[in-house]
């Protein structure tokens, strides 16, 4: 579904020369939600960004459907860790799903369907004629993946989707991510700095080293489908998988990334 | 990045310098309208050469700064006691809503009949329009006061005048100079305004002057310097915000944090 | 009850101040200072609908005209120029300068060209407003949002709809700032190019009527100008009110949540 291949991204400007990314090689097949894991700093969002047609790699290519990405494709959608910055203050919630939609080739019966739809599998229903800014950190981040499922995507990109809201939001908004990738088959690409959140997510983690980043580790997550907060986050496995992870991460940040790597796929430890 | 931004900006202010010479010079439109750049530029020395002129511009900026010390003060001065006498912000409120937007041309006739071409008539249209500006800012400012600023300095027993010195005006102080900025560029409208209407000693009476007697590139050459002054006005009141604001910045920055 | 507070306090300090101006001047003789009673007896007779039509129509009509030129010229500039960095790099000098110019001395300028018809009073109008509604737009196109910009982008909002969904309505506060500053130089430019040279008009009258030293009347003159700026005000922050409606929304929840 989606191929990374050999993606390299080097910013230059004012005479600096900074490689956010060296070599990234990994794939996510369609249907899978994968989990982007690695030290802050090290061109997570630059990853993204390149994967989403919003920033050109310096070197190496992105395949969506067996298609090259080199602007943001049709089949994709983007939520941003900046909830307030990414939805338009100046339009209702509804205004804001739908503005999208206006570029589809839709009815306008079609779109308020799809609007309505989307709001309701998020359980904001009511929330439709309000303007983002009157509502929770958590429920306008609601808003943007709702907009983002309006949208009808193959692949859907989270940039640190919660690292702005609070715990218990968080939680909640994990779960509806999970309980919205199994109901509609989507495929997911999500970006955290947080491990237990990679492990509690994700059905394959890839670790990224440190920055100059390539792929640490990849690692297939074999929890049961069915997770929640109360029995997931203490089974025995989850705690060896974060743990594993976690290793890996300390690994990663004490900076030998060229004797870590290991870009085959890793078996789990047992 | 900014070497390359002055050199581009350098080349926009040639290439208009050099629109100006050519389009008059290829006859788009006619020379007695629009002299030339090198025409203008002479004009402008000959002026520079004339004592003349040197008066008329010592004339524009003594009202310019008169009238704008005047509004400055009445501003700050009302403002902050609207502002701490109890109920008088309420109560004045509409009037202050009702007399700002009057448009201070409006005074012109009135300015006339009372003091004629004196510096008098310059003034009482530079301050009414200028008092506004500050006023107004003034009143924002102290409306941003912190509250729990405010409170502190009452539990430790400060009096009004204390208050208003530690932490009122410290806090209005940028929103003042926001306010002195744009009343500097109202008044020096307003300065030249009257001389160019009613023929006070100035600038503005200088191109009136050059208006009715036909002389076209010291008209132009006149209007270049009222814009230079204009930018310089501008220029040097941004530096002097910008410094009232960077205090300001960092101050709010350090209790934030 | 608080409602009649409320009104008390709007009403008190105007109703004092007419008062006063009613009672000190009620017995003078000083020509210049005429009677408020004297003053408020010629107003009908001044302002008639046969003057509003033949001088406050045209008067209002140019500075429409003017404006709107000003607005349509100010926000198509300022967003080209906004949108692309070199151009703002070549043009900001020569802006910075223009909109130093004081606008009341470009009369005789425009004069040069349009003589002294409806034509010039429109065109000086225009030329001094449509500087801050520029500057204003460059400003605010210049700081739309990153993160906003990039949901467009990825979401393939292009185009006019880029322009019209994201671009211009996240620059409206400013643009309305200067729209607002356009709006009190719109009158004043409105005033005086009528008092240069015209035959009819708001400026044209109060200047005759100051001229052949008819103090009353030039007073009423005076006090239409007021009224017409007041009404002006009025207008614009009623439009301004509905149109900023989200913005003054997100500053107020902003600043609650600080």
């Amino acid at each position: 579904m989606l191929d990374v291949r050999g993606l390299k991204k080097v910013y230059e400007g004012s005479g600096r020369r900074v490689e956010a990314v060296r070599d990234l090689t990994f794939t996510v097949e369609a249907g899978e939600l994968v989990c982007l894991v690695g030290p802050s700093g090290c061109g997570k969002t630059t990853l993204l960004k390149c994967v989403g047609g919003l920033l050109t790699p310096t070197a190496g290519q992105v395949t969506l459907a067996d298609r090259p990405v080199s602007g943001p494709p049709p089949g994709m959608a983007f939520v941003f860790q900046e909830y307030g910055r990414s939805l338009f203050p100046w339009m209702r919630v509804a205004e804001n799903i739908e503005l999208p939609l206006k570029q589809k080739d839709l009815t306008k019966s079609r779109r308020r369907e799809l609007v309505a739809d989307a709001l309701e599998s998020v359980g904001l229903t009511d929330a439709a004629g309000a303007y983002p800014w009157q509502l929770s950190g958590g429920m306008q981040q609601r808003v943007a993946i709702a907009r983002a499922l309006a949208y009808e995507p193959d692949v859907l990109l989270m940039d640190e989707p919660f690292a702005a809201v609070d715990a218990q939001t968080r939680a909640d908004l994990e779960d509806l991510v999970r309980r919205l990738w199994r109901e509609r088959g989507m495929t997911i690409l999500f970006v955290t700095h947080d491990i237990d959140e990679a492990v509690y997510l994700g059905e394959r983690v890839v670790v990224l080293s440190a920055s100059p980043t390539v792929v640490q580790e990849q690692l297939k997550v074999d929890l049961p489908d069915e997770r929640d907060q109360l029995h997931t986050r203490v089974a025995p496995r989850f705690a060896e998988l974060r743990t594993h992870v976690y290793e890996q991460i300390q690994a990663a940040k004490r900076g030998t990334p060229e004797d870590a790597v290991t870009k085959s796929d890793t078996p789990p430890p047992h | 990045m900014r070497g390359t931004n002055a050199a581009l900006g350098a080349a926009g202010l040639a290439a208009f310098l050099a629109l100006g010479e050519a389009v008059p010079r290829l006859g788009l439109v006619k020379e007695a309208y629009f002299p030339p750049t090198s025409r203008i530029a002479s004009a402008l020395g000959d002026e520079l050469a004339d004592g003349g002129f040197w008066s008329a511009l010592g004339d524009t900026l003594t009202g310019w700064a008169i009238g704008l010390a005047i509004a400055v003060g009445a501003g700050v001065v009302v403002g902050v006691l609207v502002s701490i006498v109890p109920y008088l912000r309420e109560a004045t409120a509409s009037t202050i809503e009702f007399l700002r937007p009057i448009p201070s041309v409006a005074l012109i006739p009135l300015a006339v009949l009372l003091y004629g071409t004196e510096l008098k008539s310059v003034l009482l249209l530079v301050v009414y329009a200028s008092f506004w500006q500050v006023l107004i800012q003034t009143l924002y400012g102290v409306q941003d006061v912190d509250p729990v600023a405010e409170e502190t300095a009452r539990s430790y027993g400060l009096g009004t005048w204390a208050r208003v010195r530690h932490v009122l005006w410290p806090t209005a102080l940028p929103y003042v100079m926001t306010g002195v900025r744009l009343a500097a560029a109202v008044a020096l409208i307003l300065a030249i305004t009257a001389e160019l209407v009613i023929g006070a000693p100035g600038l503005g009476q200088e191109i009136a002057v050059a208006q009715t007697s036909q002389a076209v590139p010291e008209m132009y050459a006149l209007i270049v310097v009222a814009g230079l002054l204009g930018l310089l006005i501008n220029v040097g009141a941004r530096a002097v915000e910008r410094r009232a604001l960077a205090w300001h910045q960092s101050v709010r920055g350090e209790v934030a944090v | 009850m608080r409602v009649l507070l409320r009104l008390f306090f709007v009403v008190a300090l105007p109703v004092l101040l007419v008062a006063v101006w009613w009672a000190a001047s009620s017995g003078s003789t000083d020509p210049f200072w005429p009677p408020l009673r004297t003053i408020l007896k010629t107003f009908p007779d001044v302002w008639t609908a046969d003057r509003l039509r033949t001088d406050v129509l045209p008067s209002v009509l140019r500075l429409a005209a003017g404006y709107a030129l000003a607005t349509v010229v100010g926000i198509g500039l300022g967003t080209v120029i906004g949108s692309y960095r070199r151009v703002r790099a070549v043009c900001e000098p020569v802006l910075e300068f223009l909109r130093a110019v004081p606008p009341p001395v470009l009369i005789p300028v425009i004069m040069l060209f349009a003589g002294i018809g409806d034509t010039m009073k429109i065109v000086v109008i225009a030329s001094g407003c449509v500087w801050p509604i520029l500057l204003n737009t460059v400003e605010g196109v210049r700081a739309v949002d990153s993160v906003m910009l990039e949901t467009a982008r990825s979401y393939g909002i292009t185009g006019v709809a880029r322009l019209r969904d994201l671009v211009l309505r996240s620059a409206s506060p400013q643009i309305f700032a200067g729209l607002r500053q356009a709006l009190s130089i719109g009158i004043i430019l409105m005033v005086i190019s009528e008092m240069f040279a015209a035959s009819n008009g708001i400026g044209f009258t109060v200047v005759q009527f100051q001229r052949s030293f008819a103090i009353p009347d030039m007073w009423t003159g005076i006090l239409v100008l007021g009224l017409l700026g007041f009404l002006l005000s009025v207008v614009f922050q009623l439009v301004e009110r509905r149109v900023l409606g989200w913005y003054h929304g997100l500053r107020a929840s902003t600043r609650r949540s600080q």
